[in-house]
């Protein structure tokens, strides 16, 4: 059931919302920056960056077959912990740096998006928003929302610190953070009408003040 | 190919080492001039036409050139690092034509102490100079020449031989284009020095040592030699990987001596027995004293960066999470310095539980980094 506001792009299904979330990222980086991808899984991100925008990535790693999925693709990978911060990386040393749908599982949110401000010139951060209204319906019916981009039953979810979008725009305010972009999008389409009920992926744009 | 002969599964085979002599005189970091010398090696694979598929390993503190296969059918071990080498395996030699070689001042065939100096016709002895990572990286570029290979398509080592990789692609930047760092690290931490220092103490003041000149006397220091094998060997394990080998079993009871009651101590005592009888204490010397002294960032004001900024291959560094002598932030040290460069670089720190001497095992992600970051170098 699609009771969402969109735009004219009409995709509907979840691979097409991540190529959605790519393109939102792909139009907010400068063509052949040097671009840090936190948590970059299997390297995607970073090689729809490289092929379309000629970027010179990076990207750090945790889990080991992620890791080798990332050098069997060409992507230059870091295998570390982000919950240590960035230490290994220069103050300033990134055009952008990106956390791309981790946020929501790190212990450090407040270290880790420091980190990313102190190493890139702008950093971007995309989450689920707790506040979809689908999450809010399964909460109502008295259960932890359980859907395609939260895919974890309560019991074996990585994921600590979910947030809302209000959450989010808070923290901004309160450590001093400038938004310099929000996009909220659901099923791949952008969602500008009552964005902390309706929408699903939040994705900011960020820097220091 | 897949091939399986006499010698096992995927194994290059029997192979021979082979000699080159160099009859240039070699100045070497410290000043001192080698007048001559000789290298032994050995290849594995072919050269291909146009000579861009080769790749050095660079052994470390007690290897040898003898890195894969067989002298002989009969051979009890192969070469040290074998599970490796070979056709199929993750350096593979149906696609890589690999050279191993013994370092200048080693003991199994290049020339070392126990070699004859040509001024006076007696071994070097203590008259053999002090060599560095630096001269073993320009000798091993001499080999290069030797074999005409203008530049390698990777240089590959562990630990000591690590840090030889990264000279390589320091001091020779046009003629390696990869770099795979293993275990490694940009020098030495004063703890780990320390440990070299104790290791030369039990060589130096063993009364078979001689200053040196052990050779002319018929002696060798062996006591010397052991102790300082046996504190390596407590340093290459982790606490854990010597809990889980040995624990505290007793071979036979407690008999309330100093005997080896405990596996852990015969364990020790026969790696110390069987390097001493085969291993050349100058050698040793020489090797620790090398690991000491390397220190690229030293000219750089400490500053590995800067010390890297002429660097152009690209590197793969490998940690391991238990090694607590060449620790896994020693490698992120060379991973730092390579990401302030901009250069392509990728970093692994694998989990494993045994120690330093985990870059020498088989563990299969460990092969698969090294399989898949090996097959994508073009040749």
């Amino acid at each position: 059931m699609q009771t969402t506001v969109t735009n004219n792009v009409n995709i509907t299904n979840s691979d097409a919302q991540f190529r959605q979330d790519f393109a939102i990222i792909a139009n907010w980086v400068k063509f052949g920056s040097k671009v840090l991808d936190l948590g970059c899984g299997d390297g995607e991100l970073l090689q729809f960056l490289r092929t379309g925008m000629e970027v010179k990535g990076y990207g750090v790693e945790k889990d080991d077959a992620n890791w080798l999925a990332c050098l069997n693709n060409g992507t230059n990978v870091i295998q570390m912990d982000l919950e240590d911060g960035l230490s290994g990386f220069e103050d300033q040393s990134f055009d952008t740096v990106i956390l791309s749908q981790t946020l929501q599982a790190m212990h450090n949110t407040q270290e880790i998006v420091q980190e990313m401000l102190r190493v890139g010139h702008e950093i971007i951060v995309t989450f689920p928003n707790f506040g979809y209204w689908r999450n809010r319906i399964q909460i109502t019916n008295g259960h932890m929302p359980v859907s395609k981009t939260l895919p974890y039953e309560w019991y074996n979810t990585p994921n600590v610190h979910l947030c809302t979008i209000n959450d989010f725009d808070q923290f901004c305010k309160k450590y001093k953070i400038t938004i310099l972009e929000r996009k909220v999008i659901t099923d791949g389409s952008e969602v500008n009408f009552m964005p902390n009920l309706l929408g699903n992926l939040a994705m900011y744009r960020l820097k220091a003040i | 190919m897949n091939e399986n002969n006499a010698i096992g599964t995927n194994s290059v085979g029997i192979v021979a080492p082979q000699t080159a002599h160099f009859n240039a005189p070699l100045t070497l970091k410290s000043g001192a001039v080698l007048p001559q010398f000789t290298l032994v090696y050995e290849t594995y694979g072919k050269l291909n036409a146009d000579k861009s598929n080769a790749v050095l390993i660079c052994h470390a503190l007690s290897g040898t050139h003898h890195v894969a296969g067989k002298y002989s059918v009969d051979d009890k071990y192969p070469g040290w690092w074998d599970n490796l080498v070979g056709p199929n395996k993750p350096l593979d030699t149906n696609k890589f034509f690999v050279i191993g070689v013994n370092n200048l001042g080693g003991c199994h065939g290049s020339t070392g102490a126990a070699s004859i100096n040509p001024a006076t016709q007696q071994p070097w002895g203590s008259q053999f100079p002090v060599l560095t990572v630096e001269d073993w990286v320009t000798s091993q570029a001499l080999l290069a020449d030797y074999l005409g290979i203008k530049q390698l398509a990777a240089v590959v080592g562990g630990s000591l031989g690590g840090m030889q990789a990264l000279q390589w692609t320091i001091a020779q930047p046009e003629r390696v284009r990869h770099a795979l760092v293993i275990a490694s690290a940009p020098n030495l931490t004063a703890q780990n020095m320390a440990f070299n220092e104790v290791a030369r103490q039990a060589i130096i003041t063993d009364p078979e040592f001689h200053g040196g000149d052990y050779y002319a006397h018929g002696v060798v220091p062996r006591r010397g030699l052991r102790i300082a094998r046996m504190l390596g060997h407590i340093t290459y394990l982790s606490d854990d990987a010597m809990g889980a080998k040995f624990g505290r079993k007793l071979k036979d009871g407690v008999k309330y001596s100093f005997d080896a009651e405990f596996e852990m101590e015969s364990y020790l005592r026969y790696q110390g027995d069987k390097f001493a009888g085969e291993f050349d204490a100058n050698t040793y010397l020489r090797m620790t004293r090398a690991l000491d002294y390397y220190d690229p960032a030293l000219p750089f004001d400490n500053d590995l960066s800067a010390a890297l900024k002429n660097v152009s291959a690209q590197f793969l560094v490998v940690s391991f999470t238990s090694d607590w002598r060449f620790s896994p932030a020693r490698s992120r040290e060379i991973v730092k310095a390579l990401l302030d460069n901009e250069r392509t670089v990728s970093y692994a720190e694998v989990t494993a539980a045994h120690g330093h001497d985990a870059f020498l095992m088989p563990d299969k992600h460990y092969h698969d980094i090294l399989h898949t970051y090996l097959s994508k170098i073009e040749v």
